[in-house]
């Protein structure tokens, strides 16, 4: 299994500040069920002194989720609000004596919960504003830009590879890989104008080049899944089709795909098409349930079969996210 | 060296190498090392035993003829050779029909072949117990489809699909059967004279052979290509000088799990239960899943609620037990397994799903262990949950900034 430090092993067997803290007056919530870890961060601040006196954590995740969750607890208690501001989720790795590189998405949880402990304490409005200054990248991970640029910008990340090991964005259906790739490479490009990046290392859009720069930060052999790859290949070997015939190629296999979601007491319906999203209506037994997000999968990769390039299937109910 | 101690209830992932298996491999390692193909003597004994190895095999298979057992490298290169073989020798047709819960060393050769090489691919759904869709597979059956390949039993939750059947509908379209028996052989009586499957596929190592060897059943009269080329080893149909000492561990084996089929139906069966109904009883809040009514002797995996697998595998090693997993965060995905997700189980449960399989080499001591540790593990876990609270679950008080 994972090669886990002896502290990550120790925070996670015998973690500290675990449960409910009762008078806690700032509360950071991220990740969800569906993709596989959550955390609850319970911070409690001295309002004269803006000092963090205590904090505690109820995480839903693997053993590092749960160890980089304690560990932000014990890194944060004793810090003043405007210290804790500072702290970066390579401080939480690092406190563990480090992460396996597909893991660093925890520590990056944990720093995105502190953020929100902060802001729900200090009152800012962080939540909403992340989603509108920053569009939703990943959807099946519910990664926005401004957690990517934080990623990015945290860990001078250089590849896809490495934004999908520290975010999980692109992790799932790889519709994304276009948005990421061209969000990658801006941030690169910003920082290397900051002077924070050399101008060699920086990813550069369509530059799959940079995926053999080592990774910076993280220790270990990065394992670089092909997803990157697999995602162009997809979209060079597709047939060049007018807007048209890939409504038409859509609904097809839509219908096809209607007896199926029928016999299981549910439908399926084609609301709209934009480019690589198509907006989809579920009914019955199919709708509203967790499973929905499953069902959506497999239309999803139904579509993608048919197709042959990456399509990203949305309940027409979030388009507003799109 | 001594090895690690414990309870290993992860023999669908692989088996012990039985003692007198390896007792019986020892000696063709150093003195009757020699060639089976060579004229000498130091060959003369290995291809006698190398003949009672495929005899045994076929015997276990219930297969008619000795020559339908072809050696290879294991599961995933037996799954590989039939499939494309299949193609193969009926390059008319386009279209192959697999299941949406295969062994990716079948499902992810179909996907290949589907995306570079044209080929239009059904993928048969499950229900929510994880059984096949009849309607669907019957409705993807034509003339146009060359191979049917379609697993005995699921590695995951051990649910047995009616591959016999299935066979049977594939032959009225004249579409070549070929079934991944990997965790079935050695745990189902299996008779395939008496069945119209066409290729089956074995692996060693799940039935306490070692690793790397394994079979493939081809039946006699099918047309057949070979994968590898350039030796006359296994009739033209594999060549490369056979793993002779792995071959004739695997031929024990087999023998062995013939001696030991009814024990698997019976006492490991029977452990099995014990195990699933207790932590059904003690831990709440969780569910077997697959087909309860038709599945292996030795497997159950359990979903555990609103916990995720891997924490429960760390500590379960901690206390010397060992079982495995179909969450994201152990095999380096991201996303639970693709079978779970087939089947619909929620997020909420698939993310803690555990497979226990067990083997004739469980005790009831060892159950009766885990039996009493499990509970605890769950609940420890669950008391750092978000969406658990004091002994129930409250997934509706917890909604993250972003989900
Ligand atoms: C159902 C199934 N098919 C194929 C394989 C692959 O077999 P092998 O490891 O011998 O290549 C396995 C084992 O992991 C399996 O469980």
């Amino acid at each position: 299994m994972w090669n886990y430090t002896d502290k990550v092993k120790d925070y996670f067997f015998n973690p500290k500040n675990a449960g409910v803290l009762d008078g806690a007056n700032g509360v950071g919530e991220v990740g969800s069920i569906s993709c596989g870890d959550a955390l609850r961060l319970m911070i409690k601040v001295d309002p004269d002194t803006q000092v963090i006196t205590d904090a505690r954590f109820q995480t839903f995740g693997c053993g590092s989720a749960i160890a980089s969750s304690s560990a932000l607890t014990e890194i944060v208690i004793g810090k003043t609000i405007d210290e804790a501001r500072t702290i970066t989720n390579q401080d939480i790795a690092d406190f563990l004596g480090g992460l396996p590189p597909e893991k660093m998405h925890c520590s990056v949880m944990g720093h995105e919960a502190l953020i929100a402990a902060i802001a729900n304490f200090t009152g800012e409005e962080l939540a909403d504003d992340d989603h509108e200054e920053g569009a939703l990248i990943c959807k099946c991970f519910g990664v926005d830009e401004g957690m990517l640029d934080r990623a990015v910008r945290g860990n001078r990340l250089t590849t896809i590879e490495q934004v999908t090991a520290y975010t999980k964005a692109g992790g799932s259906c790889k519709t994304c890989f276009e948005k990421i790739e061209e969000k990658l490479a801006d941030i690169n490009a910003a920082m290397v104008a900051e002077g924070l990046l050399k101008a060699e290392e920086a990813y550069v859009y369509g530059g799959a080049a940079a995926a053999a720069a080592p990774a910076p930060a993280a220790s270990g052999l990065i394992q670089i899944s092909p997803l990157a790859e697999g995602a162009k290949k997809a979209q060079a070997a597709a047939p060049a089709m007018t807007n048209l015939q890939k409504i038409m190629v859509i609904q097809q296999a839509i219908e096809e795909l209607r007896p199926h979601l029928q016999a299981d007491g549910g439908d399926i319906e084609l609301v709209d098409v934009d480019g690589d999203s198509v907006f989809v209506k579920l009914v019955g037994a199919c709708a509203g349930c967790q499973m929905s997000a499953v069902t959506m999968q497999g239309v999803q990769q139904a579509l993608i079969d048919k197709i042959g390039r990456p399509l990203r299937v949305i309940p027409h109910e979030a388009r507003r996210f799109a | 060296m001594s090895g690690p101690t414990g309870i290993y209830l992860d023999n669908n992932a692989t088996t012990r190498v039985d003692p007198r298996v390896v007792e019986e491999m020892l000696p063709f390692f150093s003195e009757h090392f020699g060639n089976p193909s060579s004229i000498h003597s130091f060959g003369a004994e290995v291809g006698g035993k190398m003949r009672e190895a495929r005899a045994r095999v076929a015997a276990l298979l219930g297969a008619a003829h000795d020559t339908e057992i072809v050696f290879t490298s294991g599961g995933t290169e037996s799954n590989n050779t039939a499939i494309l073989s299949a193609l193969k020798v009926a390059p008319d047709r386009r279209e192959i029909i697999t299941s949406a819960v295969e062994h990716p060393a079948v499902l992810e050769v179909c996907r290949h072949l589907a995306k570079h090489e044209g080929y239009v691919l059904h993928i048969i759904p499950v229900d929510k117990q994880g059984r096949l869709d009849i309607d669907a597979y019957k409705a993807a059956l034509s003339p146009r489809v060359a191979v049917v390949s379609i697993m005995w039993a699921n590695n995951e939750t051990g649910t047995i699909f009616p591959v016999e059947a299935l066979a049977d509908m594939a032959k009225e379209h004249g579409i070549l059967f070929h079934t991944d028996a990997v965790q079935a052989v050695g745990k189902v009586p299996l008779r395939l004279a008496e069945t119209n499957i066409d290729m089956l596929s074995l692996s060693g190592h799940k039935l306490h052979a070692p690793k790397g060897v394994g079979a493939l059943y081809v039946r006699r009269g099918i047309r057949f290509r070979p994968l590898l080329r350039g030796g006359h080893q296994e009739r033209e149909r594999r060549a490369g000088t056979e793993n002779t000492t792995a071959i004739i561990g695997l031929g024990k084996a087999a023998e062995l799990a013939l001696v030991h089929m009814d024990q698997e139906n019976t006492t490991v069966k029977a452990l099995r239960d014990k195990l699933e109904k207790a932590l059904l009883e003690t831990v709440g809040h969780c569910f077997v899943t697959g087909n309860v009514h038709d599945r292996l002797p030795n497997t159950t995996n359990i979903a555990f609620e609103y916990i995720e697998g891997e924490g429960i595998l760390l500590f379960l090693s901690r206390v010397g037990i060992a079982a495995s997993s179909g969450s994201a965060c152990t095999s380096g995905s991201l996303e639970p397994s693709h079978v779970l997700r087939a089947m619909d189980i929620p997020f909420t449960a698939a993310h803690g799903a555990i497979r226990f399989s067990l083997s004739r080499e469980t005790t009831e001591a060892e159950i009766d262990q885990v039996i009493a540790a499990v509970p605890e593990i769950i609940g420890r876990l669950r008391s750092l949950s978000p969406y658990w609270d004091n002994g129930a679950p409250r997934a509706e008080a917890f909604k993250p900034e972003y989900a």
